[in-house]
């Protein structure tokens, strides 16, 4: 593949054997794992050749846990144990979820914060549950790569809102991945599709999985993939077309006050029929429920596509908008790939078709396509291309991210779709005389009224020196990272005082919570643990110590004497513990010699921009 | 010492004028890009990363900046310490006034009384000011340095593509409604 010429930043010029990193799809029905063997991604399959992990999880009484098709065995058996869709929970309140009465779990009555399940193990959060399917994925890989992992792209839709994708990324934390980025599944879909054809030009991809569903415009252009607009909903995908079809089967077979057994049965029954009218005119439902009742009901296709019209016609609305943010038509979009399980409905595809003018293009595994993807960025981000071989993603954030300004309006900061990462500022002033506080609330969400948008964080900003109204001036910045992620400071301008936050979601963990279940886990394999963290650590350790020096020989002409020397004593400092067993003491040196870099790499940049736009190698630059 | 910040023209090696290739800007935006995206550094050190996320964020800010022609216009004035938001404005010229009056008449009529010739009339009016604009930019800016009649431009500028996003709105709506 001829893509991307450009040259090596020159950040690590040492050679390096392969690296592990894999690619994870945490899907709301099933998820995967990917790498890239002898330069092709594949799947990895387990000790049993299934490829596909059904996203489901079942805590037993001993406070094990069963995950994937063990424990979908048991759905029906053990519903209030049992977690299957977790995904759409993440990130989310209990008032957020929908059908929530047709949920068989026991929730924790809590109006605040994330979802909690009480299950036979204890409370349970989704990033709990979440772990254990990415920990599972994690270990199938070690097993059939045979080694560590290096790192982790963890997919989440691109429709992910803050809260969501901090949620994603805690549980692939909790579950001990190295979290290289989040990437937006179309994105990923997009990349296995355009790497596989050498497609140049504007695609849709068009996602509709178990609960989510998104779709995403891109321009593929020399090997630079560009997501030009995006949008969707985090809570439409193939288990809202099962519910239609179990109301259905209630009406139909007149039933009412189902168990929680029984509720589990139909709902698995519904989704059969769903697949089965993909291939087939008719589905026949057949079921006996637990107080003997029978269930025998035939659902034809045209009733099925009757009752679920309406989702599609939301995801066709969906892509309409996205394209009119692109500035596109819908003739202007070369291809459209279909990525997810539920796209194999006919009526789906046949909406998709119609509103492109062309059909989907299906030739990837839908099922496959976004690990796959994932699998290639992973590959590129441990450090593993092969010369030649070179892309760039530029992705967006999917929703406006805005404060809360008086009488409860927002007041917008960041527009939806700009190319992350993407950082705004915006100046407010006090409102009374003295005022020595002032209260920042951070939304998501494109609506003019704050109560309509999501309500992402609050902080404040104490320690104003008295002023008369409107003499302060607060400037509150919003800095959105790679991985779609907000982080807020606020900062008085004339005193100085300064407040800053992670946005940790209204809906999401506190750090004490993670801190918690982190440790948690470490009690069950304390040894386990130090091991993995004091490898961890010096992994990073001789690898900042190897860029450092490569970065010195080639640019140590940008330091002033006294820098050198600062960066000398701490290069010296690390290389002396990096092979000791202290943990802390590495941690400690790691962080003393990057900070002490930091004014370092910032120049190493400059210099690496200013000889590439001159159109000659770095190694040119320096020689001249 | 600290690394001075390129401005967004010196960043992407190019001369500070309005007057633009825009190819040129899109390629030396994904070269930079290529050498700073977050991507490059995801295993090397919190130092280099750091660096990355602030040099990826100036490009991106800067490529947004300089793809606008009416964002370009003001940053080139700002850079010349001539702001073109706040009281520093001069005062709108009685003519432009006019114009902007009987614009807005002209889309009240039409919300009123959806009339689809009338609108094309409307928007080839806005375009065709919207390019005597930018013309105009070009001179004030890359010839005479007129800075001061340069925020004007952009002013003026501004306005009429606000009205034009809205006209296109208001076409939008007619479209949207339901066939009867």
């Amino acid at each position: 593949m001829a893509l991307l010429q450009i040259a090596e930043p020159g950040m690590s010029s040492a050679p390096h054997q392969h690296r592990l990193a894999v690619g994870i799809d945490l899907g709301t029905t099933n998820s995967l794992v990917a790498t890239v063997r002898h330069g092709l991604p594949q799947a990895i399959a387990d000790e049993e050749g299934r490829v596909l992990l059904p996203s489901v999880v079942r805590f037993l009484a001993d406070g094990t846990s069963e995950v994937g098709h063990a424990a979908l065995a048991h759905q029906a058996l053990d519903p209030r144990n049992t977690i299957v869709s977790v995904k759409r929970f993440m990130g989310r309140g209990l008032r957020d979820v929908a059908h929530v009465e047709n949920l068989t779990y026991d929730f924790v009555d809590s109006t605040q914060g994330m979802v909690q399940l009480r299950t036979v193990a204890g409370v349970k959060s989704p990033v709990e549950v979440s772990a254990q399917i990415l920990g599972t994925l994690g270990r199938r890989a070690e097993a059939a790569l045979g080694g560590a992992l290096i790192g982790a792209v963890v997919t989440v839709p691109a429709y992910f809102d803050d809260a969501q994708r901090q949620a994603t990324r805690d549980a692939a934390r909790l579950a001990g991945l190295n979290v290289f980025r989040l990437l937006n599944e179309p994105t990923a879909a997009a990349l296995a599709y355009g790497l596989d054809h050498a497609a140049e030009g504007v695609y849709a991809v068009y996602d509709l999985g178990g609960g989510t569903f998104d779709v995403s415009v891109l321009r593929l252009s020399r090997g630079v993939f560009e997501v030009l607009a995006t949008g969707g909903d985090t809570a439409l995908g193939g288990d809202d077309f099962d519910h239609r079809v179990y109301c259905w089967i209630l009406e139909q077979a007149s039933l009412s006050l189902l168990g929680p057994e029984d509720m589990r049965l139909l709902t698995s029954l519904a989704r059969t029929a769903k697949e089965a009218l993909s291939s087939r005119p008719n589905a026949a439902i057949q079921a006996r429920l637990a107080g003997g009742a029978w269930v025998n009901l035939t659902l034809g296709a045209d009733t099925f596509f009757g009752l679920t019209q309406h989702l599609v016609q939301k995801t066709i609305d969906s892509a309409r908008r996205t394209l009119k943010d692109a500035g596109l038509a819908p003739s202007e979009v070369k291809g459209v790939v279909l990525v997810g399980g539920a796209t194999r409905m006919l009526h789906v595809r046949k909406a998709v078709a119609e509103l492109f003018g062309k059909p989907g293009l299906t030739d990837l595994d839908p099922d496959q396509v976004v690990a796959l993807g994932a699998a290639v960025q992973a590959n590129l981000l441990a450090g593993n291309r092969a010369p030649g071989d070179d892309w760039l993603l530029l992705d967006v954030i999917p929703l406006s991210l805005g404060l809360e300004t008086m009488g409860g309006l927002v007041e917008r900061v960041i527009p939806r779709n700009s190319t992350i990462p993407v950082a705004r500022a915006q100046e407010f002033t006090t409102f009374k005389d003295g005022q020595s506080a002032m209260s920042i609330h951070v939304v998501q969400g494109e609506r003019e009224l704050v109560p309509d948008c999501r309500s992402l964080a609050r902080f404040e900003l104490r320690g104003i020196p008295p002023m008369a109204a409107g003499a302060a001036r607060v400037r509150v910045s919003f800095q959105v990272d790679a991985d779609g992620l907000l982080s807020v400071t606020a900062r008085e301008m004339i005193s100085g005082v300064e407040a800053a936050v992670i946005v940790r979601p209204s809906y999401g963990l506190s750090d004490q919570e993670v801190t918690r279940m982190l440790a948690e886990s470490i009690d069950k394999a304390r040894d386990d643990q130090q091991l993995r963290a004091l490898r961890e650590a010096q992994v990073d350790g001789r690898r900042l110590l190897e860029t450092t020096r490569s970065a010195l020989a080639n640019d140590a002409d940008l330091l002033e004497p006294a820098e050198r020397a600062a960066i000398d004593a701490a290069l010296g400092a690390l290389s002396a513990v990096v092979e000791g067993e202290d943990v802390e003491s590495i941690r400690n040196a790691n962080v003393d010699l990057s900070r002490a870099t930091e004014e370092f790499a910032a120049r190493r940049m400059n210099r690496s921009i200013r000889g590439a736009l001159a159109g000659s190698r770095i190694d040119d630059v320096l020689a001249g | 010492m600290s690394t001075p910040i390129p401005d967004h023209f010196a960043l992407f090696g190019l001369e500070p004028r309005f007057g633009l290739d825009g190819d040129q800007l899109t390629r030396a935006y994904r070269t930079v890009q290529a050498h700073v995206h977050p991507d490059r550094f995801a295993a090397a050190g919190a130092a280099e990363q750091r660096a990355a996320l602030q040099w990826a964020t100036l490009a991106n800010e800067a490529y947004q900046v300089l793809s606008s022609p009416v964002r370009r216009a003001a940053y080139l004035c700002e850079q010349r310490g001539v702001p073109v938001a706040g009281e520093g404005g001069r005062s709108i010229p009685p003519d432009f006034l006019m114009l902007q009056m009987q614009w807005r008449q002209g889309l009240e009529e039409l919300r009123r009384h959806p009339d689809s010739r009338r609108l094309d009339e409307l928007r080839q009016e806005a375009a065709s000011h919207c390019r005597r604009e930018l013309a105009n930019l070009e001179s004030k800016l890359d010839q005479e340095h007129d800075f001061a009649g340069a925020a004007d431009g952009v002013r003026r500028l501004m306005f009429i593509e606000k009205f034009i996003k809205e006209l296109e709105a208001t076409g939008d709506d007619e479209r949207a409604a339901p066939a009867t």
